[in-house]
């Protein structure tokens, strides 16, 4: 019987096959406990002492953040936080209540209602009530890429959505029209497509 | 008479406040101090608010054990149909109260002279004089391990008595474990007492505060090892991580408390943090001189080079009892990084740890001291 690290004899001579094995085999050092379990208490009690002193001269000793008060600055950029409605010039929604979102939506948290309005023949429909309940979300962006409007978007970020209630969790159209996201100041008619629509 | 009524009423009392605070506030450290061990913020979102004001105080999570409390307090008070009813009922009582009353002998300052702390007073109380202990007994240190044993009970009341597989698991493990460190716990101090001849524990504290070779003569001078032994013995004995077997949370869901809920589940969690404030005390009153700083007696200081300082009675009693609680709270902290750092044993290496490693050493430093202290007196 071969102890489990020696080199197996190969079928080329003189070829030694490298056996990828630590011997798992600890001194008497390690085997005594307690110097290397007092090696660990240095290490842990070292991090502790170290991050409470940072807390007790007013920095931060942690490396998570302390949401919802405070959010991590880097989000990246393609992150699906919180949706948001656009806008026509006119300030009118861009959605044309389609429903096709609500459709393809897994958790089923849109709900849409649509209204008629005979004034405006190039976009006669459009919704009067469009909800997202935020305690169901599970923001897959699937949503976004379903409309064929460039109606719903999502931002990276997402403001205000961590709640204590459920029913303060439902979002209306006028909160996804209206809020100001930071980082995405485009939320208005998208130029390209209105020039391209105008050069028609 | 009626003096020493009040007197033993107010440390009876204050025993009852200090340990109800630190089982209260050890919950919080330990949460607070595994966050701050690995990185994270942890416990912050309990808050009082100060009524008719939005003032919320958060005291940085302070309040997270009284949240606790409510909780368990409110909890729907689920009862399992046990094997037997009773044994179900008084088994976290037989859990709490042993570890409460071990508190009893130990002492918590030095002596009380309540006409020289209280000068209004002086006429009523005369010249009389307390040692800062509930129970001064000539046999401390045999009472403390009488109680320790009593709580093994209590787990295995509670796991028999539930009619669950885990908790039986769970009671067998606590059984066999708590009895193997018992005997390491006795066999490490017995070296001790060896050396200060007694096992009164107001006793071997004041022996502390002399002096060998410059040093205090704390327990830790003279038996380094055994003092070493004792701790983990006793965090054996306590049945947390590593050593938490018997609850294993992943293998036995809790052990042998698996079917309790609301309070008796509470009683169970309270009665470990309290053992962690009395594992504290015991050891700082063994090993770290009790409530004494190092070179002080009851008169005030006595340093190696001759300098003595005298201090009023009152500010030797403040000092000690403040000296006691700080050391308590500091090795209650070093035992909860203990916790924090270190993963758990498997069931065969608890066992082996305590009969092929621990009791041998144990056995091998008696022997040793019991060869020097021969030599020494003869």
């Amino acid at each position: 019987m071969s102890r489990p690290g020696a080199p197996r004899p190969s079928a080329r001579a003189g070829y030694v096959r490298k056996q990828y094995w630590n011997e798992p085999e600890m001194g008497w050092w390690e085997r005594a406990y307690l110097f290397e379990i007092l090696r660990g208490l240095g290490i842990t009690g070292g991090v502790f002492l170290r991050n409470l002193g940072r807390w007790m001269t007013g920095r931060k000793g942690a490396l998570t953040t302390y949401y919802p008060e405070e959010t991590r600055p880097d989000y990246a950029a393609g992150n699906r936080g919180k949706h948001v409605l656009t806008q026509r010039p006119d300030g009118r929604p861009q959605c044309v209540a389609c429903n096709l979102c609500a459709t393809v939506c897994p958790a089923r948290v849109i709900e849409i209602e649509a209204a008629f309005d005979l004034d405006d023949p190039a976009h006669p429909k459009s919704p009067t009530s469009f909800t997202i309940d935020y305690s169901r979300c599970v923001f897959c962006g699937l949503c976004v890429e379903a409309c064929p409007e460039d109606a719903i978007r999502m931002d990276p970020a997402v403001p205000n959505l961590p709640s204590a209630d459920r029913l303060s969790m439902w979002l209306a159209r006028q909160e996804l029209l209206e809020w100001k996201p930071a980082l995405d100041p485009a939320k208005r008619y998208p130029a390209s497509r209105a020039t391209a629509e105008g050069a028609r | 008479m009626i003096q020493d009524l009040v007197v033993y009423a107010l440390y009876i009392g204050y025993a009852i406040a200090v340990l109800m605070t630190f089982g209260l506030v050890l919950t919080w450290v330990e949460r607070k101090q595994a966050a701050v061990m690995s990185d994270r913020i942890g416990a912050n979102r309990a808050y009082l608010r100060i009524p008719f004001t939005q003032v919320r105080l958060v005291c940085w999570g302070l309040f997270h054990g009284m949240a606790d409390g409510i909780k368990m307090l409110l909890k729907e008070d689920f009862k399992p149909r046990p094997y037997d009813w009773y044994a179900y009922m008084v088994a976290p009582w037989v859990v709490f109260t042993p570890v409460l009353l071990v508190f009893a002998v130990i002492p918590f300052g030095g002596t009380l002279v309540p006409a020289q702390f209280v000068p209004a007073l002086a006429d009523w109380f005369g010249d009389r004089s307390y040692p800062m202990q509930i129970a001064r007994l000539d046999a401390g240190l045999l009472i403390v391990f009488a109680f320790g044993g009593v709580s093994v009970i209590g787990a295995m009341l509670a796991g028999w008595s539930s009619s669950n597989k885990f908790s039986l698991l769970g009671a067998l493990r606590a059984g066999s474990q708590m009895i193997s460190y018992e005997l390491v716990l006795g066999l490490t101090l017995l070296g001790l007492i060896l050396i200060y001849g007694t096992v009164d524990l107001d006793d071997i504290v004041r022996q502390q505060s002399g002096t060998i070779a410059g040093l205090p003569a704390w327990g830790i001078v003279y038996q380094p090892f055994a003092a070493t032994l004792f701790l983990a013995a006793a965090i054996a004995e306590n049945k947390r991580i590593p050593f938490d077997l018997p609850e294993a949370e992943s293998e036995l869901i809790s052990g042998y408390f698996t079917e309790y809920s609301a309070m008796k589940m509470g009683l169970f969690m309270f009665a470990e943090f309290i053992e962690i404030a009395i594992i504290a005390a015991l050891f700082a009153t063994l090993f770290l001189g009790g409530y004494n700083l190092p070179y002080m007696h009851d008169g005030g200081f006595a340093f190696p080079g001759g300098l003595a300082i005298e201090m009023s009675h009152r500010a030797v009693v403040v000092t000690q009892v403040v000296v006691f609680l700080a050391k308590v709270f500091l090795l209650c902290s070093f035992q909860i990084l203990i916790r924090w750092s270190l993963p758990r044993f498997r069931y065969d290496q608890v066992l082996k740890f305590a009969w092929k490693f621990m009791f041998p050493l144990a056995l091998a430093n008696l022997v040793v001291t019991v060869l020097v202290v021969w030599a020494v007196n003869a």
